[in-house]
């Protein structure tokens, strides 16, 4: 095991898009158990920096696998799929034009003070972003189709980024 | 306790003895210090039985310093030399105070971090706070009988990095070998977490004599995970005796007050804020030094409305950090109240009604903090009774960035972010043949730069010359397990590797407080050098001992002319130690260390094999896929 192998290694997990999060939370810990700071408050200088080293690995591992969007990412990347996401921006008219919908939708009821709406919107949007990891998990672990997960991944950035700002209009209505 | 033990070659160093470690919860008011005795964290006590020791430092015309009770007592009368609420001042500028203007202090504007002009010339706030922490080592060494290893020093969870650095700074100037920085609220769970057994979301709400700390934690067996945290580093008691001294202002219609009328008057409000939390009325008598009598009763509603907005104003960090967790207030467990300011009625009613529960109380708000540093003190010391063992899992408060095009904020970690954590950015040249580069490194949660707190400047040379957009800079921030940011910038294309790590401007040189060592010194009977010198050969015990240990229990990873060379390096610098040669134990110490940075990275690799075996891939349930 080194500092350069890949996240599920580090937590001896199988390279797939579908995870256990509860497994994945208690290997985290039994890494972090082990490799913490803190359990190196005492010991050499070259101990203590290289602790310092795995558990920000650790920490950043957890990160990515937890979050589906970026464990879907990371797995592309493993792949050797670029998702190309800042260079190449066009996506299908079809799609563009339910995005526009959506982001109407939402300064709407942003602009009205509707929060009911915004909830509304947001709980709509987490079970489209649901069904959409269940499609991105078969193109991954049983497909292998990565040309096509990359395309998936793509919009499913642009819905995340919807959320967030659902989320944040939500909570400028609650200060 | 010895102060200097050598052991022979193949037996460590006593290694059952208790390593005599403390918490010391550096307050804005007052602070304290605890150890762990036979399993039990205790504060220890001043000579008088009194566990608080006011952060209050009285400087003589000669340079000595008063620290405590006895220099509250100045106060009133001597302002200018009674440095009172130091905390907030560290790592600040003259700017960022607040109220500056009803603070007797006569202010110098310095580069970074403002200090202050006393008879005894000018402190730094790093120097202030050094002497209460020395006093504090010395309460705790006489009260323990020993040297001590190590202590854990408590920041407000909100601090950002020019206030922790200042903090570890403070430390190191007191001789204090810091084992960890330890966010206030963190300290308070642990100690709250470990005498209740609790299990679930708690929120602890801090509101000290200074500053404001919530945080969010998942206490789950044997991990302390804080999911969030936020507040407001310039927030406490203090302003709700402000808001006090103002109304006394008002109702009394007095005129300009002198520094010392200011001073007692604000005493007069602090007894009456305390007064209040147990009483229903607080009579507020003064006589100035004008002649004219102070003479007024303030009933707690009043008290209660003239502090309403600071009350509302500690509920929106409270709100942003569940938002920021991803929770709602009735999904928290319990909510625990640290800080002597949680007292105050109004505090308690607006929590409770928040959180729509009875908060937590049980624990002394004074003293939990303390506690719970000292019992993390103890386990980072090594005092582990064996069943006794958790995880701390914290984060960094505000986001870290970077200066970009146009004044904006680049965010490069994010708040909330568990640490230790890093993050690299790329970074390109946008003139042709550019050779150097500025980097601005900020703090906070703002887009644009005025707005966020300045960490450092630095400027990257000796880029090749290139094609504008050619040149790929990287740029990592790395914290620490202290909250504590490096920062280093690296050309990447060429493998011409231009690399420097900063710490942040604020902070002081190895030089700075070397002079200041030896100002503090000049009045004790000890001499910069001797104390330097201490610490090395205590620097070289601790480290002699690590590698003891760890040859003791990994001695299978080495072959034997491995094995051979680390015990010719640890021969040496025992050599090195005994002897009064600094420079000599310093290259002693570098050798032993590269000695031991295989072995390091073996320990490293086998414990995380570890940990990881006996568990099989396929054995991985799929129950809550996602």
């Amino acid at each position: 095991m080194d500092l350069a192998a890949d996240f599920f290694s580090l937590f001896g997990l199988p390279r797939t898009f579908r995870l256990s999060l509860s497994e994945l939370d208690s290997r985290y810990r039994d890494v972090q158990a082990q490799v913490h700071p803190d359990r190196f408050a005492n010991a050499t200088e070259a101990e203590r920096r290289l602790s310092m080293q795995w558990a920000t690995r650790a920490n950043e591992a957890y990160l990515t696998l937890k979050k589906p969007l970026e464990r879907a990412r990371y797995l592309l990347e493993l792949a050797g799929h670029d998702l190309q996401a800042e260079s190449n921006t066009a996506m299908p008219a079809d799609f563009l034009m339910e995005q526009m919908e959506w982001r109407e939708a939402v300064m709407e009821a942003r602009a009205g003070g509707d929060h009911h709406e915004l909830e509304h919107l947001y709980q709509r949007l987490r079970s489209d972003i649901a069904g959409r990891h269940d499609e991105i998990a078969a193109l991954l672990d049983d497909a292998q189709d990565y040309a096509l997960a990359t395309d998936r991944v793509r919009r499913l950035m642009f819905l995340e980024k919807l959320l967030y700002e659902i989320d944040d209009a939500l909570a400028s209505l609650d200060d | 306790m010895a102060l200097f033990q050598i052991a022979e070659p193949g037996e460590s160093a006593a290694p059952h003895e208790h390593k005599l470690a403390v918490g010391i919860d550096l307050g804005t008011t007052n602070s304290l210090v605890a150890t762990v005795r036979s399993g039990i964290a205790v504060c220890l006590n001043d000579e008088q039985g009194r566990p608080l020791l006011p952060s209050v430092v009285h400087y003589n015309a000669d340079g000595s310093t008063v620290v405590g009770y006895d220099a509250r007592k100045d106060q009133a009368v001597d302002p200018k030399n009674t440095i009172v609420s130091v905390k907030r001042f560290m790592g600040r500028g003259k700017q960022d105070i607040a109220h500056l203007e009803s603070m007797a202090y006569d202010f110098v504007d310095a580069p970074g971090m403002v200090k202050l002009r006393t008879q005894a010339g000018i402190k730094s706030p790093v120097e202030v706070s050094a002497e209460i922490l020395k006093t504090l080592k010395a309460r705790a060494e006489a009260g323990l009988g020993g040297e001590l290893v190590g202590a854990v020093i408590t920041v407000p969870a909100y601090f950002d990095d020019a206030q922790r650095q200042a903090t570890k700074d403070a430390a190191r100037l007191a001789g204090l070998n810091v084992l960890r920085l330890l966010n206030e609220p963190t300290a308070a769970a642990i100690a709250y977490g470990l005498d209740n057994g609790a299990e679930g979301v708690y929120a602890v709400y801090d509101l000290g004599g200074g500053t404001f700390d919530i945080s969010i934690l998942k206490l789950t067996k044997g991990v302390f995970e804080v999911m969030a945290t936020g507040g407001d580093s310039a927030l406490g008691g203090d302003d709700f005796d402000h808001r006090i001294f103002c109304w006394v202002i008002e109702q009394g219609k007095l005129q300009p007050l002198s520094p010392e009328d200011g001073r007692l008057l604000m005493m007069r409000c602090r007894e009456a804020k305390e007064f209040l939390t147990k009483n229903p009325e607080a009579p507020i008598t003064a006589r100035l030094s004008t002649g004219e009598m102070v003479d007024l009763k303030l009933d707690v509603a009043t008290f209660a409305e003239i502090t309403r907005t600071l009350v509302s104003k500690t509920l929106q960090p409270v709100k942003k950090a569940l938002r920021d967790a991803g929770l709602r207030a009735d999904e928290i467990k319990g909510v625990v109240m640290v800080g002597g300011a949680t007292r105050m009625p109004q505090i308690q009613k607006a929590v409770g009604d928040f959180f729509r529960q009875e908060p937590l109380t049980n624990l002394d708000p004074d003293k939990v903090v303390a506690l719970g540093a000292a019992t993390q003190a103890n386990l980072l010391a090594g005092n582990k009774t064996g069943k006794d063992d958790w995880l701390l899992l914290d984060v960094i408060p505000l986001s870290l960035g970077l200066e970009t095009m146009g004044g904006l904020t680049e965010k490069v970690i994010p708040r909330n972010s568990t640490i230790p954590t890093a993050r690299a950015q790329e970074f390109t040249t946008f003139k042709d043949g550019q050779t150097a580069m500025a980097i601005h490194v900020v703090q906070g949660e703002r887009e644009m730069i005025a707005d966020c707190r300045s960490l450092a400047r630095f400027e990257l040379r000796g880029i090749p010359p290139m094609v504008a957009g050619a040149a790929r800079i990287r740029v990592t921030f790395q914290v620490d397990a202290d909250g504590l940011l490096s920062v280093t910038a690296r050309e990447q294309t060429t493998g011409v590797e231009s690399s420097i790590t900063v710490k942040p401007s604020y902070g002081l040189s190895d030089d700075e407080i070397a002079g200041m060592l030896q100002d503090s010194l000049a009045h004790a009977k000890d001499d910069a050098m001797a104390r330097a010198l201490r610490e090395a050969q205590v620097e070289a015990e601790r480290m002699i001992e690590a590698t003891e240990a760890a040859l003791a229990e990994d001695p299978h990873l080495l072959n034997e002319a491995e094995t051979a060379k680390i015990r010719n390096a640890i021969a040496k610098l025992q050599e090195a130690a005994a002897g009064d040669n600094r420079r000599i134990i310093n290259i002693a110490m570098d050798d032993l260390g590269f000695e031991t940075q295989e072995f390091a990275h073996r320990r490293m690799d086998q414990s995380i094999k570890k940990v990881l075996s006996g568990r099989k891939v396929e054995e991985i349930g799929t129950g809550d896929e996602q």
